[in-house]
């Protein structure tokens, strides 16, 4: 099947960024509808797609559309071409959908930033990004989104780049990124040279014939690709400065979309992960390390952002871990990744809007007992909360119990570690979200006098609500007659028959609930029923405070690779300055010194030219005179 | 007698036409000197064709002389030229390759 | 002479004789004419080195170019010299003081270098067969001989030579050739010069030189009514060669002496 208006998607909200980029400051007063207006356009084709997806039978619906020829080099062909599936569907109604709700929601936020048009501009280049990320029918394609988004990532991280620690966090975000950057475009060159194509279909065709050595090259470099752009351990430390950004932004790039491109990568790629089990098992184990990294620095932050930041890192190692756990995981890993995208969005655009009415206060330590306040930031906040620790039947409930459960059920010790691991995963978020409610809705307040908490305006609120609603119901939807993994299956091919049931759901289900219950409870226990000192306070075990430092990922990086690499480019600069250019100064000052000895010779006076001339007859002479001897 | 006693007379009317191209500033003496060079090497050509008993060499020396002719008329006009222009015949005064 | 000089090539022992009187006087003459101060000297002595050079062409059975060298060389080339000579003229560059640092020493050293490498190389060289001489070649003559060979198998080189003799005559006369910036000044243009300028003092045009009872030449100034010489009367180049006879003796009432001066 071939659709033509797949390119619309990206045409777009491309076609609003540029238009808005290029067109200047004439566009300031409407700039930002447009742009609203353009990524809602894109969201109706998608829901277009979607509906005659639906009209299809369940292997006839992938649409694809060829641009253009786009490289012809010997046998690398590449098209520009655009494939939409089941799975991309899925996150281009994401993607389109909740980018959509934050581009109605920054109107109001944005609103008194004198650079508003940019920042849209910024959002529709992001969106046509991502949408190329999650379109490309190949490899090479993905590519060209994978670096867009990282490219808009970076412009809006480093919007208010007036502040040099956000430009900072926007270099710190983009260098990160660049290292999982190359993992990518070592996958493509590794996937090129031993299987000789770059298209998904191709790789997938072709993924049987290759060695498994080559297979598990290629899915760790896809996996270092993943944990760059998904902020999963070990280059996860981006993502808590990239809460420099505007709020907006962290919902929609940091939380519900970019951040999740590594697991759109790893489940697009199901055929290599399957095809070596190493690089799979590899995956769960990054999955399950950094959700519990992200959940530990979670409980330490103060920073309403910034402990979202740490959550989302964490959420995502549940999708990681999800997709690592093979077939049976990756319509969970996507189920969660979709629920996520929702109540996390949610959640930031609540904290955003916590942060419009308290003048940009972003520490939860000046907060409190803003409920009352805030009505309906503190309900649409609540709900994704509650959908967060995965109470049923919030739309968390569903997705991360599925991960869990499939973790425990892959029998063995690596089932009861990572089983373990998700489930301790989920009593932490437990316990950190509920210490970001209770302090930021609950207590006693906290905060200046001069502050003056109030509701956003109705264009802020909807979005959440709409968001909110989605976290209520999303989980259900998607699970309900095993719907989405049913509409997943030609893409993912769950293999059901496998599958050992170590821990039946229903005690998957208790045994979560328990867990998120004395988490709940504890965070309750600490910060309700005792007072929250405004100051944090510096008397605390050292388990806090490197958690507090991101568990000194940073000094880690620091020490490890930063010292060391400016030593090594001191080193090189010596060396380039002593060495190379002592060698091509050496030349140059040989040149300029036995120049301006030869040029004595030059007297211009025609006579000593005479002289050279004869000097040169009697040495010819000479030779003759000792050659004929 | 032996006739490579006019080769030794050639060399050394040649050796001092060159030392007196090097040596003299005057540019037509300077010509005179490299007329010395080309009638010392005419001489050798003409002692040469006796020594070998052809007449191949003398046809040598007229060339020669044809080619000096004109070499003195050109370069006497190119010394009157340069004359008119800077009131100088000395070679060391159009010294302005240097610069 | 030339048939003198024939006769003496014919035998060994005489032209043995007119080498060893020949030879030093040329390698002596052109010597002097490196070391001759003043040009015209240099051109005189190379004149000298040229008519040697034609008796020993002549002695050598080169009869055509003994003669050649003699109408070419001594005759048009030596006259050409002279006459530039004349028109450039004396100046600096007949010093012998050299300017260039260095140069003398160097232009000793090569000049015994060169010679004493060529010399030896003369000596050092072997022919392999005594020499043949040019009996037979100029058994019929030596013009026929030459001019059979010239035009037959030098017949290319001898047009290209032609032709190189047409493109230089062409050539200096390019270079010679002087083109008038300003129109030539007509007698009027002259005579408003003359009355348009500073003083009337040349109006008239320039006092001729002396004319006296007992001299009268270009040389010698003409005087003034107080007796001084007149500066204007004489051509300044005589004053600058430093030709110009002192005219006080041919002051009124002083040329008694300059009659017994002059006999």
């Amino acid at each position: 099947m071939t659709s033509n208006l797949l390119v619309y998607l990206i045409a777009l909200p491309l076609f609003g960024s540029a238009l808005l980029l290029l067109a200047g400051r004439k566009t300031d007063k409407w700039g930002h509808l447009l742009a609203t207006a353009l990524s809602a356009g894109a969201f109706g084709v998608g829901l277009y797609e979607f509906s005659q997806m639906l009209s299809r039978a369940n292997d006839q619906r992938a649409v694809t559309q060829k641009l253009f020829s786009w490289i012809s080099v010997g046998s690398f062909q590449v098209d520009a071409g655009l494939m939409l599936d089941q799975l991309s569907i899925c996150f281009v109604l994401l993607i389109t959908g909740v980018g959509t709700l934050i581009h109605i929601y920054s109107i109001a936020y944005m609103s008194h930033d004198r650079d508003r048009r940019r920042f849209f501009a910024y959002l529709n280049l992001f969106i046509a990004a991502m949408l190329l990320l999650v379109l490309g029918d190949s490899y090479l394609n993905l590519y060209v989104g994978w670096e867009g988004v990282g490219l808009a990532s970076y412009l809006l991280i480093g919007f208010w780049n007036q502040k040099p620690t956000y430009a900072t966090a926007a270099k710190k975000a983009f260098v990160a990124n660049r290292v999982g950057d190359l993992g990518l475009s070592l996958a493509i060159m590794i996937s090129f040279a031993t299987l000789g194509t770059v298209s998904f279909a191709g790789v997938k065709a072709h993924a049987g014939q290759a060695s498994t050595g080559a297979l598990t090259a290629i899915g760790i470099m896809l996996l270092v690709a993943a944990t760059g752009k998904s902020a999963q351990f070990p280059l996860q430390a981006w993502l808590g400065d990239a809460m420099a950004g505007p709020t907006p932004v962290s919902a929609l790039i940091h939380a519900a979309t970019m951040v999740t491109a590594g697991v759109y990568l790893i489940i697009r790629s199901n055929f290599i992960f399957d095809a070596a089990p190493t690089a799979q098992l590899l995956v769960a184990i990054i999955g399950a390390i950094t959700l519990l990294f992200g959940a530990v620095i979670g409980m330490a932050k103060d920073d309403i952002k910034k402990a979202l930041a740490a959550s989302t890192m964490s959420q995502i190692g549940y999708m990681v871990l999800g997709a690592g756990l093979g077939p049976v995981g990756y319509a969970f890993a996507i189920m969660h990744l979709l629920t996520h995208g929702f109540f996390k969005a949610g959640m930031f655009l609540g904290a955003g809007s916590v942060m419009h009415g308290m003048d940009d206060e972003v520490n939860m330590r000046r907060y409190g007992g803003l409920r009352k306040y805030m009505p309906i930031t503190f309900a649409t906040f609540g709900l994704g909360y509650l959908a967060i620790i995965g109470v049923p039947p919030f739309a968390g409930f569903y997705s991360k119990d599925k991960i869990i459960e499939v973790a425990f059920n892959m029998g063995g010790i690596k089932g009861v570690t990572l089983g373990t691991a998700a489930l301790l995963g989920a009593a932490i978020t437990a316990f950190y979200m509920t210490r970001v409610v209770v302090m930021t809705f609950a207590g006693n307040k906290r905060w200046d006098e001069k502050a003056h908490p109030h509701e956003s305006p109705a264009l802020m609120w909807v979005p959440m609500v709409l968001l909110a609603l989605g976290s209520v119901a999303s989980g259900f939807l998607f699970t309900h007659g095993n719907s989405l993994v049913n509409w997943l299956a030609p893409v993912v091919a769950p293999n059901p028959a496998h599958r050992s049931e170590m821990l039946k759901p229903a005690v998957v289900s208790i045994l979560a609930l328990v867990v998120v219950l004395i988490g709940v409870g504890i965070a309750i226990m600490k910060y309700l029923r005792a007072d929250v000192p405004v100051v944090a306070p510096e008397d605390v075990s050292i388990f806090t405070k490197i958690a507090r430092r991101d568990l000194l990922q940073d000094d880690f990086n620091e020490a490890v690779f930063m010292r060391p690499g400016q030593k090594l480019t001191q080193a090189l600069v010596l060396t380039d300055s002593a060495v190379i250019d002592g060698a091509v100064r050496g030349v140059a000052r040989m040149t300029k010194g036995s120049g301006s000895v030869l040029r004595n010779t030059q007297t211009g006076f025609v006579r000593s030219y005479a002289m050279w001339i004869l000097l040169g007859a009697i040495g010819l002479i000479a030779a003759i005179w000792v050659v004929t001897l | 007698m032996n006739s490579a006693n006019y080769l030794y007379v050639a060399a050394l009317l040649f050796t001092i036409g060159s030392i007196g191209v090097v040596v003299r500033r005057n540019a037509i003496v300077v010509f005179m000197c490299i007329e010395l060079m080309l009638n010392a090497a005419n001489l050798a050509f003409v002692t040469f064709a006796r020594i070998n008993g052809n007449l191949d060499g003398q046809v040598m020396a007229f060339f020669t002389m044809v080619v000096a002719a004109c070499e003195v008329v050109v370069g006497l006009a190119i010394i009157v030229t340069i004359y008119r222009s800077r009131r100088s015949a000395s070679v060391d005064d159009a010294s302005l390759l240097k610069r | 002479m030339i048939n003198l000089a024939l006769e003496v090539g014919k035998t060994a022992a005489p032209e043995a004789t007119m080498f060893w009187i020949l030879a030093p006087l040329a390698v002596i003459a052109a010597l002097g004419m490196l070391l001759a101060k003043k040009a015209v000297h240099s051109a005189i002595l190379m004149a000298w080195v040229m008519i040697t050079l034609a008796i020993f062409y002549i002695a050598q059975g080169a009869l055509f170019l003994g003669i050649v060298q003699v109408v070419v060389y001594t005759g048009a080339v030596m006259m050409l010299f002279l006459f530039i000579l004349m028109l450039v003229g004396v100046d600096s560059a007949d010093s012998l003081k050299e300017t260039i640092k260095g140069l003398r020493p160097i232009a000793i050293l090569a000049f015994l270098g060169f010679g004493g490498l060529i010399v030896s190389l003369i000596g050092r060289a072997t022919i392999g067969h005594p020499a043949v001489g040019l009996d037979v070649a100029n058994a019929s003559g030596n013009v026929p001989a030459l001019a059979e060979l010239l035009f037959s198998k030098y017949v290319w080189a001898f047009e290209v030579v032609s032709a190189l003799l047409i493109t230089a005559a062409l050539g200096a006369m390019v270079l010679a050739h002087n083109h008038r910036v300003t129109a030539k000044p007509t007698q009027r243009d002259l005579s408003i010069l003359r009355f348009r300028g500073d003083s009337l003092a040349s109006a008239a045009g320039l006092p001729n030189p002396g004319v006296y009872a007992l001299h009268n030449a270009v040389d010698v100034p003409a005087l003034l009514p107080d007796g001084s010489a007149a500066p204007t009367s004489i051509s300044a180049m005589l004053e600058a060669r430093g030709d110009v006879i002192d005219s006080s003796p041919f002051q009124l009432g002083q040329a008694e002496d300059v009659e017994g001066e002059d006999k």
